[in-house]
C-alpha cells in the first residue's frame, strides 16, 4: 500500500482532479511544507489558474494507475525563483520536456510529476500537465523542499539525474547526459547561468516501475488538504492543521532579528524569535540555508533537518518563507515530521544535519515534542 | 523680490476634511482652516485658499508657492471613476506568455480600463542583453487596431530596471502610430523588479492620467479665480514634491500622498527626523516610520483597489482605531469598531447626549480629553473602560510591528482623532504631542521638498563598486535639481546597495534618493 509522506495511510477518498480551488490550496499548502525555501509559490500559482482555465483540471494520478513501463517524468524550475517573478515562462516548457525525453527514450511521457513539494516548484507541474493534457503523480521527489538536485529521494537508491533537459523560454533546450548526478548539478548549473538565472528542467526520468522505490507518494493530495484546511478553519487554524499532519508547535513567539545575506545561488542567515504568550522569556534562534534547516533554543536544538521547520503566521497558519521573514512579525514556529526516507542513515547523510555543517545528532521531532495540545 | 520663496500654502484634500496652512519663509504658521471636503475640487480648494489668505491678510501677490495633497487618484480606482481606456503593451515574448497581462484584476476594473492587451517580442536578460528583438512591427499593428478606442498607453518590458532600451523603442511607435499626444507610461520609471506588480502599476499609472489632468486643471483655475500667481505643486507618496507636468506623466505616484504628508509634517512640528507616526482621523489611524525625515518605504506588494501592485509607497500598518470608532458591549463581551461614527460625532457621542458609545466618550471618561459631558458616559463606564484598553492593545501591536529593531522609539502622535492615545505605550521611548497636531497633514505638505530617485540593476563591468554608486547618486541629484530643488542644497538622503550574487556576472541594484528645498526661479 502506498504510504503518505508522514507515514500515515491514503484517506479513502482520493483527490483525483485538480481544478482552480485545489491548486490554490496546494500553494497555501506548499508553504507549510516548504520549510522556508522554494520562493514565493505565485507565479506557478498564476501560470496554474491560466492553463487550468485553458485547458480544464489536471488528473491526478497513483503508480497503481499505470503500468509499469509507462515513464514518468519529474520537473521544476532550477535556478532563482527571484529571477522568474521577472522573466516569466513561456508556458510551452513542459510540452518541449517531454518532447525531447520521449524522443531521447523511444516512449511516449505517460505522467508528470513534481521534484520537491514546496514553494514556487510544488505548484508549477500543475501548470506543466495541464498545458501537456497529461495527468500527475500524487507524490514526489523531497516531500518537502530542498536547495540541490542530489537531494532528491532517487539518488539515495542510486537512480541516475539523467538523461536530463533543460529549457528555456525561447524554446531552447539542452539534453544533458553526465557521467553521474554530480556532473549533473555542475552542467545544469552553467546552462542555467548561461540562459539568464532560471530555466525549467525535467529530470530523473523513471518508468512507474522503478519510481516505486523513491517515490515520496501522496504529497500532492497532503499539500492540498493542508491548504484546504488552512483557508476553511474558521477558529484555531493550528488545531485543524495537526488533524491533517502532525504539528509540532516549538515556540509562539514574535520575530525580534533577522539577517539574511545571499551567497554561492543560496540565501543563508538567520533569524530569532522571542517567545509571547504561554512562551514569554523564550528566545530561538531559526537558521536557514534557503530552507530552515535547524531551531535552537540555548545552544540546544528543538528541531533539525530533515524534518520540517517552518514560521507559520500567529492567526492564519499560512506559512512564511524565508524571503518574507520581517521584524514583527507574530509567528508559530511549527516542526513535521520528515518522510521516513530521509530518515534512514543513507538520508541523513544526505540531508541530516551534519550534511549541511552541524555537529548535531538528528532526533526524530516527535521524540522531543509534544503536538498541539 | 520676484522668483523667490514667501509664503507657502499647503492643502490636504483628504477623504472627509480639507485643511489648508499658510507658512512663511521661516516656515513659522501663519493660518490654518479645516473645512468638509467638497465633491467638487476646484471649489473646494478655492474656498479653502480663500479663508487662509482672509486670515493672514496680506497681498495675494506675497504666494509664491501652493502645494497640493489629495486622495484623488485612489479614489478614481475604488470608483472606476474618469479612468483612461489603456492600450496595454507588455514586451518579453516569447517569454512571460504563460500569465496574460491583468489576469489577476478584479473584472469590472479590467473592463474600466483595458482597450486590449498584447505580449510582443522583446524586452531584457537580467544581464541587460537583449531576451529577443524587439516586435517594433507587431506591436503597431496592435495599436492601429484599437486606435478609435485608446487613450493611453501602458508599456512593461521584461527586466527594464535594467535595460529599459525597448521600452523607449516602443514609447516611439505608440507615438508614431496614434500621435504626440497620445499619454505613454512606461514601467521602468515607475515600479521595481517584479514584472507582475510593475505591469499593474503602469496601467494604473496609464488610467490615471485623466485624473491628474482634472487635479491640475482645478488647482490652477482655483488659484486664478483668487488671482495667485505662484508655483503649483502635488505631494507625491514619498513625501516630496511633484511639478505639474510630472504629475501627468506619473500620476500613481499620488496614491499614499496623504500619510506622507502627515509624517513629514509630524517630523517637522517636533523637528525629528527618525521617529514613529501615527495619525488618528476619525475612523482609522496610520502608523508609518519616518527616516531621516522621509517616510520609509513598503518592501512588500501594495494592493490598490484589489490590484498588486510593487510602486514605492510608504510603510504603514493601518487600523480601525479612530476618534468615532463605536464601542459595543455586552456585559463583559466588548468589542471595538471597526465602524465609526465619524463625522456625526459632535451628534452621536454619549457625552455629546448622542446614544452610540465612541472612543472619544471612552478618553473623556478616562481624563484622556476634555469633552462635552462626561456624566452622559457614566453608565456605560465599565465596558468603555475596557474598549479603551483594546484600543491601546492595537495601537501598541501597530507600533511594535512597524518598528524594525528591539530598540524602543519616539512616537509622534497627529490628527484630529489624536487626543484618544494614552500618555505611555510599550516599547516607545516618548510621545510627542505637538501643537497644531490636527493639521500635520496640511503642513506636510507645505514643507515638502523636491527629490530625485533612482533604482536600478548596473553591470560592473571594468567599474569599480564606488564609482557606479556614484554614477546613481549623481543621476539622482541631477534629477531632483531639474525637479525644482536648490543645487546648493541636495544631498542624498537614501542609498541602498542590493547584490544579487547568484550571477557568475557581478551586477548591483542601487536605489538612491537624493532631496533638497525649493530653489529660486
Amino acid at each position: 500500500m502506498a504510504v503518505s509522506a508522514h507515514g500515515d495511510p491514503q484517506p479513502p477518498d482520493r483527490l483525483r482532479l485538480i481544478g482552480e480551488e485545489e491548486l490554490i490550496d496546494l500553494s497555501i499548502g506548499c508553504t507549510v511544507l516548504a520549510g522556508g525555501g522554494g520562493g514565493d509559490p505565485r507565479v506557478g500559482l498564476m501560470m496554474g489558474l491560466h492553463a487550468i482555465r485553458q485547458n480544464g483540471p489536471v488528473r491526478l494520478i497513483e503508480l497503481d494507475d499505470l503500468n509499469d513501463d509507462d515513464l514518468i517524468v519529474p520537473g521544476g524550475m532550477i535556478g532563482a525563483p527571484t529571477v522568474m517573478v521577472e522573466k516569466i515562462p513561456n508556458g510551452n516548457e513542459s510540452r518541449l520536456i517531454c518532447e525531447v525525453l520521449s524522443k531521447r527514450l523511444g516512449s511516449p511521457i505517460a505522467a508528470l510529476m513534481p521534484l520537491e513539494m514546496g514553494g514556487l516548484n510544488g505548484v508549477l507541474p500543475v501548470a506543466w500537465s495541464a498545458t501537456v493534457g497529461l495527468p500527475m503523480i500524487d507524490g514526489d521527489l523531497m516531500g518537502r523542499a530542498f536547495p540541490e538536485l542530489q537531494m532528491c529521494t532517487p539518488h539515495l537508491y542510486g537512480i541516475p539525474a539523467w538523461p536530463g533537459v533543460v529549457v528555456d523560454e525561447r524554446a531552447q533546450s539542452l539534453l544533458l547526459e553526465p557521467m553521474d548526478n554530480v556532473w549533473f548539478e555542475k552542467l545544469a548549473r552553467n546552462a542555467v547561468s548561461t540562459l539568464g538565472g532560471c530555466a525549467c528542467a525535467g529530470i530523473y526520468p523513471m518508468t512507474a516501475k522503478v519510481a516505486r522505490v523513491p517515490l515520496i507518494a501522496g504529497t500532492v493530495s497532503a499539500a492540498v488538504r493542508i491548504g484546504a484546511v488552512i483557508r476553511g478553519a474558521s477558529d484555531d487554524p493550528f488545531k485543524a492543521l495537526d488533524n491533517e499532519v502532525e504539528l509540532y508547535p516549538l515556540v509562539t513567539g514574535k520575530v525580534v532579528d533577522v539577517e539574511r545575506r545571499t551567497a554561492g545561488g543560496f540565501v543563508r542567515g538567520s533569524a530569532v524569535i522571542e517567545g509571547i504568550e504561554h512562551d514569554r522569556g523564550r528566545l530561538v534562534r531559526i537558521e536557514f540555508q534557503n530552507e530552515n534547516l535547524v531551531a535552537l533554543e540555548d545552544g540546544e536544538a528543538l528541531a533539525t533537518v530533515p524534518d520540517i521547520i517552518t514560521l507559520l503566521d500567529r492567526h492564519t497558519a499560512r506559512g512564511i518563507v524565508t524571503e518574507q521573514i520581517r521584524y514583527g512579525q507574530r509567528v508559530v514556529i511549527a516542526a513535521f515530521k520528515s518522510p521516513i526516507q530521509w530518515r534512514s542513515p543513507e538520508g541523513l547523510a544526505v540531508v541530516g544535519p551534519r550534511a549541511f555543517g552541524y555537529d548535531i545528532d538528528y532526533v526524530p521531532v516527535e521524540e522531543r515534542h509534544a503536538r498541539v495540545s | 523680490m520676484p522668483g523667490s520663496v514667501d509664503l507657502r500654502v499647503g492643502i490636504d484634500v483628504g477623504g472627509t476634511n480639507t485643511d489648508a496652512v499658510v507658512l512663511d519663509v521661516n516656515d513659522q504658521l501663519l493660518a490654518k482652516y479645516k473645512t468638509p471636503t467638497t465633491p467638487d475640487l476646484t471649489s473646494g480648494i478655492a474656498s479653502a485658499l480663500e479663508a487662509v489668505l482672509g486670515q493672514i491678510d496680506q497681498p495675494v501677490e506675497r504666494i509664491t508657492h501652493v502645494m497640493l495633497g489629495t486622495t484623488h487618484a485612489t479614489n478614481a480606482i475604488l470608483e472606476r471613476r474618469d479612468l483612461l481606456k489603456v492600450a496595454v503593451v507588455r514586451i518579453g515574448a516569447p517569454a512571460t506568455m504563460s500569465i496574460p497581462p491583468l489576469m489577476d484584476w478584479p473584472d469590472d476594473l479590467r473592463a474600466a480600463i483595458s482597450a486590449g492587451e498584447i505580449i510582443v517580442s522583446g524586452g531584457s536578460e537580467l544581464t541587460g542583453e537583449p531576451l529577443t528583438p524587439f516586435g517594433r512591427d507587431e506591436m503597431a499593428r496592435f495599436l492601429e487596431s484599437i486606435a478609435d478606442t485608446v487613450q493611453s498607453v501602458a508599456i512593461t518590458g521584461v527586466f527594464s530596471p535594467v535595460n529599459a532600451e525597448h521600452e523607449f523603442e516602443a514609447e516611439a511607435v505608440a507615438h508614431m502610430v496614434l500621435g504626440r499626444d497620445i499619454p505613454v507610461s512606461l514601467s521602468h520609471g515607475i515600479g521595481a523588479l517584479g514584472l507582475l506588480e510593475r505591469e499593474n502599476a503602469c496601467v494604473l499609472n496609464a488610467a490615471l492620467v485623466g485624473v491628474a489632468r482634472k487635479v491640475v486643471d482645478g488647482l490652477t483655475g482655483a488659484l486664478a479665480r483668487h488671482g495667485v500667481d505662484a508655483v503649483a505643486f502635488l505631494t507625491q507618496n514619498d513625501g516630496t514634491l511633484m511639478g505639474l507636468d510630472y504629475v501627468l506623466r506619473y500620476p500613481v505616484l499620488t496614491i499614499g500622498s496623504g500619510p506622507a504628508n502627515s509624517m513629514r509634517g509630524a517630523g517637522y512640528l517636533t523637528k525629528m527626523s527618525d521617529a514613529i507616526v501615527i495619525d488618528v482621523g476619525g475612523t482609522s489611524s496610520d502608523v508609518g516610520v519616518l527616516m531621516n525625515g522621509f517616510p520609509r518605504e513598503s518592501t512588500t506588494p501594495v494592493d490598490i483597489g484589489g490590484v498588486r501592485t510593487n510602486f514605492r509607497m510608504p510603510d504603514l500598518v493601518s487600523i480601525a482605531i479612530g476618534g468615532g470608532t463605536v464601542v459595543r458591549a455586552d456585559g463583559d463581551d466588548v468589542t471595538v469598531g471597526p465602524d465609526s461614527v465619524g463625522y456625526r460625532l459632535p451628534r452621536e457621542a454619549l457625552v455629546f447626549g448622542g446614544t452610540t458609545p465612541t472612543l472619544s466618550d471612552a478618553a473623556v471618561l478616562s481624563g484622556r480629553m476634555t469633552l462635552g459631558q462626561p456624566e452622559l458616559a457614566e453608565p456605560f463606564r465599565a465596558g468603555l473602560a475596557r474598549a479603551l484598553e483594546i484600543a491601546d492593545e492595537l495601537v501598541w501591536s501597530a507600533t511594535d510591528q512597524i518598528k524594525t529593531s528591539r530598540a524602543a522609539m519616539p512616537l509622534v502622535v497627529v490628527g484630529g482623532g489624536s487626543v484618544i492615545l494614552p500618555d505611555s505605550i510599550k516599547g516607545i521611548a516618548e510621545i510627542l504631542r505637538p501643537e497644531n497636531y490636527d493639521v500635520a497633514n496640511a503642513i506636510g505638505a507645505a514643507i515638502a521638498s523636491v527629490s530625485g530617485q533612482v533604482d536600478k540593476v548596473f553591470k560592473l563591468g571594468g567599474r569599480t563598486r564606488e564609482e557606479v554608486i556614484e554614477e546613481a547618486v549623481s543621476a539622482a541629484k541631477d534629477e531632483a535639481i531639474s525637479a525644482g530643488a536648490d543645487p546648493a542644497a541636495v544631498e542624498i538622503v537614501e542609498l541602498e546597495e542590493v547584490p544579487m550574487a547568484y550571477l557568475t556576472e557581478p551586477v548591483i541594484r542601487i536605489r538612491a534618493k537624493a532631496a533638497g528645498p525649493l530653489g529660486s526661479f
